[in-house]
């Protein structure tokens, strides 16, 4: 029995949102919608850490879709790489999931619950499979599922704001553009090798060398991730998306939808093509590292003049996502890990921040701008505090998860790079110190001047608490995920050697 | 001499196609046009799919007495078929979009809306920019 | 007998514990006013046993938890720690009897919240003296810094406010900008943070590029306030007077001293920063700060403002003694963080005495008053004495060590800028006696000076007198700190 289970995780970890998103639709009730779509991302959260585990021994599981073997079927491909992405969307979908119970209903109206529970579902069902599948067309496929479900949720925003509908409708225009993008870079691949498996993939373009073909392709694909993974000057439809997005929808896609596609960014890279080639150390060097740079002051630079907070969150999520692509343009192993670290982190705290933010928002009944917050602090204690751990893990001061990543990202820097890089780092760290000390001044230093009374729900806040906990756990005892995110750095590494 | 030209010229119509589509999505401001950019943009990438799998002088690969036959690829076709499944979902997804930005704000012009997101985004935040509330006394 | 590692929590704990009762105690006040002064007796007999244990030879340790690779938080007693832990305690028992008396004198709001945070940041000032990893140290440097702000201010107006932005944006911003980055890159080169007797940098960092570690950490550590980061110090004299005696003359400035002593001693190595001459600047940046303050100081009217701009000077002393990385002077520097805190809490005592006795701030409003106030004025006398260096007050014997130090070192214009900051120094600290006795009375006014203000004030200034003579287990405490 276990064997058997144990043998289909890879699929059944997919599967099982999947399944029960096309059930959802069925069920009219919201209650029980919210329910089953509780069990069905506990269930889930059990099956990755079931593979989390399995991975610890294993090192390595393929499963063969339908039996057909790999490099001709799609296999499904889970090692100490993907887990991390695996981890960090189950976990989030969980914690999300708790959190929208109150806020689902408030942001999109009884009626349509179920069904947006199912795209919810749907939305997870897509990114999971976006990081467990080993083909690169069936990425793209899964690429498709998760885009179309979160545009649907972040339309679903509109009961509210109008807006919501031009922010997702842009959102789908960008985004199947980059995917078609990818498509075409998959096409060329797959003209010159004639495979699609991603380790069958890597073997064959060894082989290959100078080829127009394949640097094309690697173009294409490459862009049209970074498309995905929002990547300065990629990032247009982030910002409105998010804020825009129903804010259960805001904290899922804020913590896990980037990170998926910056984890095929690190597999399209380092383990698809070879970091010792020419083609990808020009790359790094010269596309995505200036890159990188530009999205940490651009983001950072944005957020500071930003008055609505959700977008504030967005654009500073634009420059946490250029410190992750910095950590991977570096190119070393311990650079990698950092980049695995901070996703890891930068999911937690965002999510967090997200989930205070849009907390306050279903408080207010209102959307959520720098002025609406003033004295709101003292009004919710529970909610600001959490919001100050994790801002102060956004900044990467001691005891919290932002400072392992950045720690270990300085220190990666410093090995292999130099100086001027980790003085950028922490001058846009510093700035970002401004944006956030804006918002805790206005909450907590400002009088209440609209002499609002807020009781706070413990539904609401109990998942940011857990978050908020995780941010500070994981600054204390950083081993399990650094050691984990070292040895995801070696296995990508070596995986084309 | 000529199988060889054309297949350069399939590589042709991708091309135009491709870039018919992009400057479709990128340069106009209706959104359903954009839509249409959209669709043949996608159709071009399918019809690169299929001109890599056809074999010039090669049958269809239906399994049949003559061994010595060659057979087109067909793995893109298969691939395409996803594809073309995908691309359909994005349209269907993309025009009712249209339809509730349509009845939201009686026009699919990018200027109408964004003039009206403006004045919105105003309301909200502009006319507040500086920070009315004081320190605590 | 407790272990010594418990002696550690014993010290540590009791400001916290006290922090952590104080919010339950704001209908008993008595109780609560209480509270600080035991915490307070408590903290210094351990902090004695401490300095004991360490001049025995040996040294407390107590490691908590490994957050990464040679990143833990910890405490270790070395001796700069031991000392700097005495002095935090011992000053502590005084001045939570001053803020009784100067508190309740003045009628001051949310004096439950004062303690609370009062008592918060000794025990920062504290966990920081026993820091044992540089990690460790930021986090309480950290946590003294925010639990000072609701102190600074405490008078909730719009000035107070103010202050507070500059108060935090500079110490705040100095260390998460440069402090902390300096203490990554220690890491990254060294692969620890621990603490450790003499420099971990020799060898291991190109000497070209130690002068700008040191940079790092000099204008990191804005406790410290060296120019051009000293303005918050001067800014946060809104605070109540108790808060500038206790945190802006002893915790808060001798913390950010004490981190610059550690740094230059214990990271760097005093025998690495005199091989490659990486302290070079530091030298020059003190000597200019210590007699630019002083004569900044001679045109401040204001008392505490005085006071503020002549603690800047005295701590370039510190600093300076450290810089010139010769044993003598370190030792000095060590001595001065005694001495200075002695003297200068007198000072800020009477400053506050004659607040809240006769509601004056200015020093042109003090003449002719020193009749009507004796005690206090030669309080202030006595400790101005005592930070100028003459003997037989404690300041003496500092001053001494660092000017040994300064001419074993063979930086001679060093002595040039000690002799005419005393000049200095006697000219605008002696101003304030002077005019109290010898200046004709202009107001008539009856001071009501609590005697709990009184009381204190005079003991401390009894301690300078004392540090004189018993200056010894200072002296071996320092000696054992440059390894002798």
């Amino acid at each position: 029995m276990t064997d058997i289970l144990i043998k289909n995780l890879p699929i059944l970890v997919v599967l099982c949102p999947l399944m029960m998103s096309l059930f959802l639709v069925l069920i009219s009730n919201a209650f029980i919608s919210w329910i089953l779509t509780l069990l069905t991302t506990v269930l889930t959260f059990i099956l990755s850490i079931l593979l989390f585990q399995e991975v610890q021994t294993h090192t390595y599981i393929s499963y063969a879709l339908g039996n057909w073997a790999p490099p001709l079927g799609i296999e499904y491909v889970i090692d100490k790489v993907s887990i991390i992405p695996i981890i960090i969307i189950s976990s989030i979908s969980l914690l999300s999931t708790i959190f929208s119970y109150k806020l689902m209903p408030f942001d999109v109206g009884q009626s349509s619950i179920s069904k947006v529970y199912s795209l919810w579902l749907l939305a997870i069902a897509g990114l999971i499979g976006l990081v467990t599948t080993g083909d690169a067309f069936n990425l793209f496929v899964f690429l498709e599922i998760s885009s179309l479900a979160s545009v649907a949720l972040v339309a679903m925003g509109a009961k509210k704001d109008k807006q919501a509908l031009v922010a997702a409708y842009n959102y789908l225009i960008i985004g199947a553009v980059g995917a078609t993008l990818y498509v075409i870079g998959v096409g060329l691949l797959y003209s010159i090798t004639g495979t699609l498996n991603m380790e069958d993939l890597s073997n064959k373009v060894k082989e290959i060398d100078n080829n127009r073909a394949l640097i094309a392709g690697f173009g294409f694909m490459i862009t049209g991730i970074m498309v995905k993974a929002a990547v300065f000057p990629l990032h247009i439809w982030l910002p409105r998306a998010y804020s825009y997005a129903p804010s259960a929808v805001s904290v899922l896609l804020a913590a896990t939808a980037t990170k998926a596609s910056l984890y095929i960014l690190a597999r399209i890279l380092f383990s698809i093509f070879n970091i010792s080639d020419d083609l990808i150390i020009i790359t790094l060097n010269y596309v995505i590292l200036p890159l990188s740079i530009l999205a940490m002051f651009a983001g950072t630079i944005m957020a500071i003049y930003e008055k609505d907070i959700k977008r504030l969150l967005a654009h500073s999520s634009i420059a946490q996502i250029g410190y992750i692509t910095l950590a991977f343009s570096i190119g070393s192993n311990a650079s990698i890990a950092a980049g695995f670290i901070h996703m890891f982190n930068h999911a937690l705290i965002k999510g967090g921040l997200f989930m205070a933010i849009t907390s306050i928002g279903y408080y207010l009944q209102k959307r959520i701008t720098i002025n609406t917050l003033s004295g709101l602090g003292r009004q919710m204690p529970i909610t600001f505090f959490c919001f100050i751990l994790c801002s102060l893990s956004l900044a990467g001061l001691p005891l919290t998860a932002g400072f392992i990543s950045k720690l270990y990202l300085i220190k990666a820097t410093i090995s292999s790079e130099g100086i001027w890089i980790v003085f950028l780092i922490l001058i846009s760290s510093a700035l970002s110190l401004i944006y956030l000390w804006k918002m805790i001044e206005v909450l907590w230093l400002h009088e209440n001047t609209k002499k609002i009374i807020i009781n706070e729900n413990p539904s609401i806040y109990i998942s940011l608490l857990i978050i908020t906990f995780l941010n500070i756990y994981f600054g204390l005892d950083a081993s399990l995920i650094v050691n984990n995110s070292e040895s995801a750095a070696n296995t990508l590494m070596g995986f084309s050697k | 001499m000529i199988s060889s030209s054309m297949g350069i010229w399939n590589y042709w119509i991708v091309f135009l196609l491709m870039m018919i589509g992009l400057f479709l999505v990128i340069g106009r401001k209706n959104f359903l046009k954009k839509i249409v950019g959209l669709a043949i943009f996608q159709t071009s990438v399918f019809l690169l799919y299929i001109t890599f799998g056809k074999i010039t002088g090669a049958t269809p690969p239906i399994l049949n007495e003559a061994l010595d036959k060659v057979y087109s690829n067909p793995l893109p076709h298969v691939l395409i078929l996803t594809a073309i499944v995908v691309g359909v979902a994005t349209t269907a997804l993309g025009l009712s979009l249209v339809l509730r930005i349509n009845s939201e704000y009686g026009s699919i012009e990018e200027d109408d809306i964004s003039a009206q997101d403006l004045v919105d985004y105003h309301d909200e935040i502009e006319t507040n920019k500086k920070l009315k509330s004081k320190f605590v006394k | 007998m407790i272990s010594i590692e418990y002696l550690i929590l014993i010290t540590v704990f009791p400001p916290l514990l006290v922090c952590a009762i104080t919010p339950f105690l704001s209908d008993r006040t008595i109780l609560r006013d209480l509270l600080g002064p035991i915490g307070g007796l408590v903290s210094s007999w351990g902090s004695i046993k401490l300095v004991q244990a360490v001049l025995d030879g040996e040294q407390p340790k107590l490691e908590f938890l490994q957050i990464a690779e040679g990143i833990s938080i910890g405490f270790t007693v070395t001796p700069l720690g031991a000392l700097f832990g005495l002095v935090a305690s011992v000053l502590w028992i005084f001045a939570g009897i001053y803020s009784v008396g100067y508190m309740r004198g003045n009628k001051e709001k949310s004096q439950t919240r004062f303690s609370t945070f009062y008592a918060l940041a000794v025990h920062a000032a504290l966990c920081i003296a026993y820091a044992g990893d540089l990690l460790t140290l930021f986090i309480f440097y950290e946590i003294l810094t925010f639990s000072t702000y609701p102190l600074v201010t405490h008078k909730q107006d719009e000035l107070a406010q103010k202050a507070g932005r500059l108060y935090m944006s500079i110490l705040f911003g100095s260390s998460v900008i440069l402090l902390l980055p300096a203490i990554i890159w220690v890491w990254v080169i060294t692969g620890s943070l621990e603490i450790s007797q003499n420099g971990v940098l020799d060898g291991k960092i190109n000497p070209k590029y130690a002068p700008f570690l040191l940079m790092m950490f000099v204008f990191g550590i804005g406790k410290a306030a060296l120019m051009p980061i000293h303005k918050w110090l001067p800014a946060a004299m809104v605070a109540p007077t108790p808060v500038s005696a206790l945190l802006h003359a002893v915790a808060v400035v001798k913390a950010g001293v004490f981190t610059m002593l550690l740094v230059l001693t214990n990271v760097f190595g005093i025998d690495f920063l005199s091989k490659t001459g990486a302290s070079f600047w530091l030298i020059g940046l003190a000597s200019f700060t210590l007699l630019t303050t002083s004569v900044i100081a001679i045109y401040k009217d204001d008392i505490k403002a005085r006071l503020a701009y002549s603690t800047i000077s005295q701590l370039s002393y510190i600093t300076l003694g450290g810089a010139l990385a010769s044993s003598m002077a370190t030792q000095g520097a060590a001595l001065h963080i005694v001495t200075h805190a002695a003297g200068k809490i007198t000072l800020f005592f009477v400053a506050g005495a004659i607040y809240v006795g006769a509601k004056l701030s200015k020093i042109s409003e003090l003449n002719g008053q020193g009749k009507s106030m004796p005690l206090i004025f030669i309080a202030f006398f006595i400790g101005s004495l005592s930070i100028i260096g003459v003997p037989p007050m404690g300041g003496s014997w500092s001053k001494f060590f660092l000017m040994l130090g300064a001419a074993e070192s063979g930086y001679f214009f060093v002595i040039a800028v000690f002799c005419v900051s005393t000049i200095l120094n006697v000219y605008y600290l002696l101003e304030i006696p002077a005019r109290a006795f010898f200046f004709k009375k202009e107001k008539q006014i009856t001071p009501k000076i609590p005697v709990l203000i009184t009381i204190p004030t005079l003991m401390t200034c009894f301690l300078t007198i004392l540090l004189f003579f018993f200056i010894e287990p200072f002296q071996n405490l320092a000696s054992l700190m440059v390894g002798k």
